[in-house]
């Protein structure tokens, strides 16, 4: 008895102490990566780079900033997470309250979504090509955030249906049985219960949205202009990057690092928006 | 029994997949009174109860037939609107459901539902059924908090008080106690002793003292089928079946 207690004690033990080591390898990986672009970004971040468009020579070095790209992303990015969240929500409604939330067409479709996660951007991207070749659409913001609502869409459903899949059944007979129709009961109440995940989910796509460079290299193009409608080409931080990084001139891959503290702090302040907004609703969600 | 039953069923037989949970239901249950059903777990007394608000749909594979009549009309007829339906018919589920709002907002959601919008309606059947509930005393002056910051007590009788706020003909309670602590339950079903003056209480219970404390009349079943139906008195005390004998006793559960 007492050998199996100690034995157990070392278990846990050993466990816990693996647990701690990946918690911290993790956090150094991050804290590193995040501490490069603060160490390299700052310096090269200036109000010329966020408040003015490339001039002539900027990727060798010349004058202006990146405000073509900051524009871009955030249209790219917010364009794709409206297009999302009006797509997301009934697909999510359907699988868990009319398709029946283990029917065969339900698990048809979350299978599908789980498959459609796995697939690299680049290969989004290059099927929106293909299609814009044969239908003769040019790379343009409209495309862009097409292709992008494509690529989030899964994370989307299955962020929010994963949320409304723990509700428990007996809210659904309490509400069905106050006199609701489903859709009453969905919209009155089921959302309204998930809405911390639903904003979760609708994060996680914000930022892969806004942080992709593979889906729109095709699709929304690159410029150094701010687009002006929907079929202008459009520029994005990661191609920026990208295409700053590759430079031979240190000046201009220093900049890319102010590009990329940009689109941290982007995507870190519509996050702190957006929590702050639903924390007055949060309270009752619980 | 008797002549005008508000909730009777007949030759009902429901199907899941291919395993047949209810076999010939045939009762009417009595008005104004709380009849018990029990029998141990898996009997179908849950399944039995769904069927009368038709809960029973939502479930996977499911295949009903037969009748349930409510004040004469059968409620699985097409023409039949659910939600008509279910203002008629208030449900206690096993553990309680608060909506993710406010504890008025829960009170007055069905009121809503069902298109009363004149707040000051809303506010006095709010305290009426917060009332009925024994709960108005400790919520009146708190009605905006969320609902979820109640004990699961308070959240019972809030759930009681909602269903009752549709002003329904028949309540259905699916083991309305089995998730609360000993006083909690006392309300409860103090509240249903109540209650019963004005409608017709279904209850279903595992707690064999429960419906010997609360039931008029006791639904015994087993396997999918009612073996023994009558005043509570006769059931406890002179059961005619060998079946409810056992179970009452104490030999299969």
């Amino acid at each position: 008895m007492i050998r199996h207690k100690y034995f157990k004690k070392l278990e846990e033990q050993i466990f816990f102490g693996l647990m701690k080591l990946a918690t911290v390898t993790i956090l150094f990986g991050l804290l590193f990566i995040l501490f490069t672009i603060l160490w390299k970004g700052i310096p090269n971040l200036s109000w010329e780079m966020i408040s003015q468009k490339p001039q002539g020579g900027f990727y060798m070095g010349g004058g202006g900033g990146i405000l073509n790209a900051i524009c871009g992303s955030l249209l790219l990015g917010l364009g794709a997470t409206i297009f999302g969240l009006t797509l997301a929500i009934p697909i999510v409604i359907w699988l868990n309250i009319y398709a029946g939330q283990y029917s065969r067409n339900a698990v048809i479709v979350r299978t599908a979504l789980d498959m459609l996660w796995g697939i690299p951007s680049i290969v989004f991207g290059a099927f929106g090509f293909i299609i814009m070749l044969a239908l003769g659409i040019k790379a343009s913001l409209l495309a862009g955030i097409v292709i992008l609502t494509l690529l989030i869409l899964p994370i989307m459903v299955r962020g929010m249906d994963e949320v409304i899949k723990t509700i428990p059944k007996e809210l659904h007979e309490s509400t069905l049985s106050l006199g609701a129709t489903r859709w009453e009961m969905a919209t009155k109440v089921i959302l309204r219960k998930a809405l911390p995940g639903i904003v979760t989910a609708t994060l996680l796509g914000f930022g892969r949205a806004i942080g992709d460079a593979a889906a729109v290299m095709f699709t929304a193009g690159f410029t150094d202009n701010i687009p002006e409608k929907l079929t202008d080409p459009v520029a994005s931080l990661p191609l920026s990057i990208f295409f700053q990084l590759g430079s031979p001139f240190e000046i201009v891959r220093g900049r890319a690092y102010a590009a990329a503290l940009v689109l941290t702090i982007i995507i870190l302040v519509i996050s702190f928006l957006s929590r702050l907004i639903t924390a007055k609703y949060q309270k009752h969600s619980r | 029994m008797q002549i005008n039953p508000h909730l009777g069923i007949s030759q009902l037989n429901v199907h899941i997949g291919d395993q047949q949970i209810l076999k010939n239901i045939n009762i009417n249950f009595p008005n104004k009174a709380i009849t018990a059903i029990i029998g141990p777990s898996g009997c179908g007394k849950t399944t039995l109860l769904k069927t009368m608000n038709r809960l029973i749909e939502n479930s996977r594979g499911v295949n009903i037939s037969g009748k349930v009549l409510i004040n004469g009309q059968n409620i699985y007829d097409d023409y039949v609107d659910l939600t008509t339906l279910r203002k008629k018919m208030g449900l206690l589920a096993q553990r309680p459901t608060p909506l993710p709002m406010s504890i008025y907002a829960n009170i007055v959601f069905g009121l809503k539902l069902h298109g009363i919008k004149d707040e000051k309606i809303l506010q006095e059947k709010a305290e009426k059924y917060l009332r009925i509930a024994s709960l108005w005393d400790e919520v009146h002056d708190r009605m905006r908090d969320p609902a979820s910051k109640l004990s699961i007590g308070q959240q019972q009788r809030l759930c009681l008080a909602r269903g009752l706020a549709i002003e329904p003909e028949i309540i259905l309670c699916d083991e309305p106690t089995s998730a609360l602590d000993p006083i909690s339950s006392k309300k409860i079903e103090e509240s249903f002793n109540e209650l019963k003056k004005e409608y017709t209480i279904i209850l279903v219970t595992h707690i064999l003292r429960q419906a010997r404390r609360l039931a008029d009349y006791v639904v015994f079943m087993y396997l999918g089928e009612i073996i023994e139906f009558g005043p509570a008195k006769e059931i406890f005390e002179n059961p005619k079946e060998q079946l409810t004998k056992e179970y009452i006793g104490g030999l299969i559960s």
